[in-house]
């Protein structure tokens, strides 16, 4: 019988520790088929965040480290430098990237060091417990903004790609939502174009997910992919921001 | 050569191929040594955004078996706090540099010693060790810091080199050739890709019971190797010495003048150096409780090594503080003058 359907070989068999309709395991299946497809699992180191996903170094099969709350685009640094065969990804939340982590996130870009950046935005600090994200959007209710996100004590939400694609002349920077399957496909070609960008030695890449957080948006599995559809993306466009020149 | 080159060059010439810094005065000669040389040495220099960011490249680096260091004064020390807990916590090996500046807060360039408690008693969070030496002279440094990868490979810990803003401007001949060269151990558990084997982890945070538990008694009988094996010192004229100075560093240097002169007279005054401040060199004051009458404590701090003294020797021990922080410097004459009047006042028991 021919095998049609299964886990990717860069993935373990370690369980998910997501919440039910949680967009993690999307990403993260994504990540792997992206380094099945290119046959790098065997020379990838991986960095973890600090987040949701901080434990998913059990469920990437290849080498494994991790940053500290934000650090992981300066940790990726170190590793890229000093072991340039290596094909080097940091997985980081938007709490992680655009919040603490911006410094590094910025500088890392503008560096155009060769490392694959899968950025998650879910609008929320989902493993803290739901409180406000530098990406959270205007008016959405968090515990520590209980009556939505006022501009004017809040700020306004980050749009990293947008930002990052200003200071990374030789990238490859995209956001892509996995809300459906028609996404999901965009969002796999993205991801593994981001690690062909390293491979090839054209740049810095960066992949921005926009993920379904339904338990701190407090609506239904079903009701946060809605969520996402009316709500972020009006806000967050997808689309290519920079690709590297000559492509 | 500046104390702070020396410190450099007998990085790269100990292996060092990976640096990464950012400007803070009085360490920026070594940071700029670096940025020309390091490259030449076929090793990678960067210059980082923060602190913050160098120490967490120098994880990385770290990651992938390479011998790493940065360096940076107290402000950047400070930053580092959480990364330098956290190689600790990942059992990782680095060297950083602290050219320490008076303090506290921003302070200023002038040397100091203030740093002390931060490197020797942690500065992060969470029960953690990193081993600190702390050089007197230009040539000790070059030795020192050969010293530093050695110790931080052997027991896969961060080593700090303990420098204040005198040390790393002072300018001394150095002989690299006199620098013992010693074995770079193999690193297995570095991270350069799985290949066709099983795949390594490296990470700071055991979450699950009773990982972090068994790790932190894992480190503790690391600390208690450490302190077993590694315990580093001077003594100098410490034969019938009833009165003894300890000072490290560029105090040290200050102290010799003054106790060779006073000895010279005839007082019985020598002197101990602690070349490791951590493991601090508890074997070789414990024995001095029996032959010497007092310690004079000399430091350009407020007293902060005296404390580990106080440890050793017990409370009632007579020891004298001289020096301060701030920036202010020590000459060989405040000390001269402090023996001297130790050896007249009555109750410190040293009176001829």
């Amino acid at each position: 019988m021919k095998k049609i359907f299964g886990r990717p070989d860069s993935l373990t068999d370690f369980p998910y520790p997501y919440c039910s309709g949680c967009g993690h395991g999307i990403v993260q299946r994504l990540v792997g088929e992206a380094m099945d497809d290119l046959g790098i699992v065997g020379r990838a180191i991986g960095v973890t965040s600090a987040g949701c996903s901080v434990r998913n170094w059990k469920q990437f099969a290849c080498d494994m480290t991790m940053g500290l709350h934000g650090r992981g685009p300066a940790v990726a640094t170190g590793l890229k430098r000093t072991a340039p065969e290596c094909i080097i990804f940091t997985y980081q939340g938007d709490g992680d990237l655009a919040a603490i982590g911006t410094g590094e996130i910025v500088h890392a870009a503008a560096r155009c060091e060769r490392i694959t950046v899968i950025y998650v935005n879910n609008a929320v600090f989902g493993a803290t417990g739901g409180q406000q994200a530098p990406t959270t959007l205007l008016g959405q209710k968090t515990t520590s903004f209980p009556g939505g996100r006022d501009p004017r004590t809040g700020g306004y939400p980050l749009r990293m790609a947008e930002m990052l694609a200003g200071v990374s002349p030789e990238s490859f920077i995209a956001r892509v939502s996995i809300h459906d399957v028609k996404h999901i496909n965009q969002a796999a070609k993205a991801i593994r174009r981001s690690f062909e960008v390293q491979l090839n030695d054209e740049g810095f890449a960066l992949v921005e997910c926009l993920s379904m957080c339904p338990t701190q948006w407090k609506v239904s599995p079903l009701d946060a992919v809605k969520w996402i559809e009316k709500n972020m993306i009006p806000y967050y466009p997808l689309g290519e921001f920079t690709t590297p020149k000559g492509n | 050569m500046r104390g702070n080159e020396a410190i450099a060059e007998g990085a790269i010439r100990a292996g060092c191929r990976f640096y990464a810094g950012y400007p803070i005065t009085p360490q920026n000669e070594l940071f700029e040594y670096m940025a020309k040389r390091l490259p030449q040495a076929g090793g990678i220099f960067l210059q980082c955004e923060s602190e913050v960011a160098g120490i967490n490249m120098i994880w990385g680096a770290a990651c992938t078996g390479t011998r790493a260091m940065t360096s940076s004064s107290g402000p950047g020390i400070s930053l580092m706090s959480e990364g330098l807990t956290t190689l600790a916590a990942g059992q990782l090996p680095c060297v950083v540099v602290d050219v320490t500046r008076a303090g506290p807060g921003l302070g200023r360039i002038a040397p100091a010693q203030s740093d002390y408690r931060q490197v020797t008693k942690g500065g992060g969070h969470g029960d953690y060790r990193a081993i600190v030496l702390g050089p007197a002279s230009t040539q000790e440094m070059a030795e020192l810091v050969a010293l530093a990868f050695h110790l931080g490979d052997l027991y896969r810990n961060p080593v700090i080199i303990l420098m204040d803003g005198m040390l790393g401007q002072m300018m001394e001949p150095v002989d690299f050739d006199l620098v013992k060269p010693l074995p770079v151990p193999d690193k297995p558990w570095a991270l350069r890709g799985k290949g066709d084997g099983p795949r390594k982890m490296i990470y700071a945070a055991p979450f699950d019971d009773p990982g972090l538990i068994q790790l932190n008694q894992e480190l503790t009988e690391k600390y208690r190797q450490i302190e077993e094996r590694e315990q580093r010192w001077e003594e100098i004229l410490l034969d019938g010495a009833k009165l003894v100075v300890l000072a490290f560093g560029s105090a040290a240097r200050v102290a010799l003048d003054a106790v060779q002169v006073a000895r010279a007279e005839g007082l019985p005054v020598g002197m101990i150096r602690p070349i490791t401040l951590w493991p601090f060199p508890q074997k070789g004051l414990a024995k001095l409780r029996q032959t010497a009458k007092a310690f004079l404590d000399v430091e350009m701090n407020a007293g902060q090594m005296q404390e580990d003294l106080e440890r050793v020797v017990g409370p009632d021990f007579p020891i004298y503080h001289l020096g301060q922080g701030g920036g202010k410097i020590i000459y060989p004459d405040e000390v001269y003058e402090e023996i001297t009047r130790l050896f007249q006042i009555a109750d410190c028991g040293l009176r001829i």
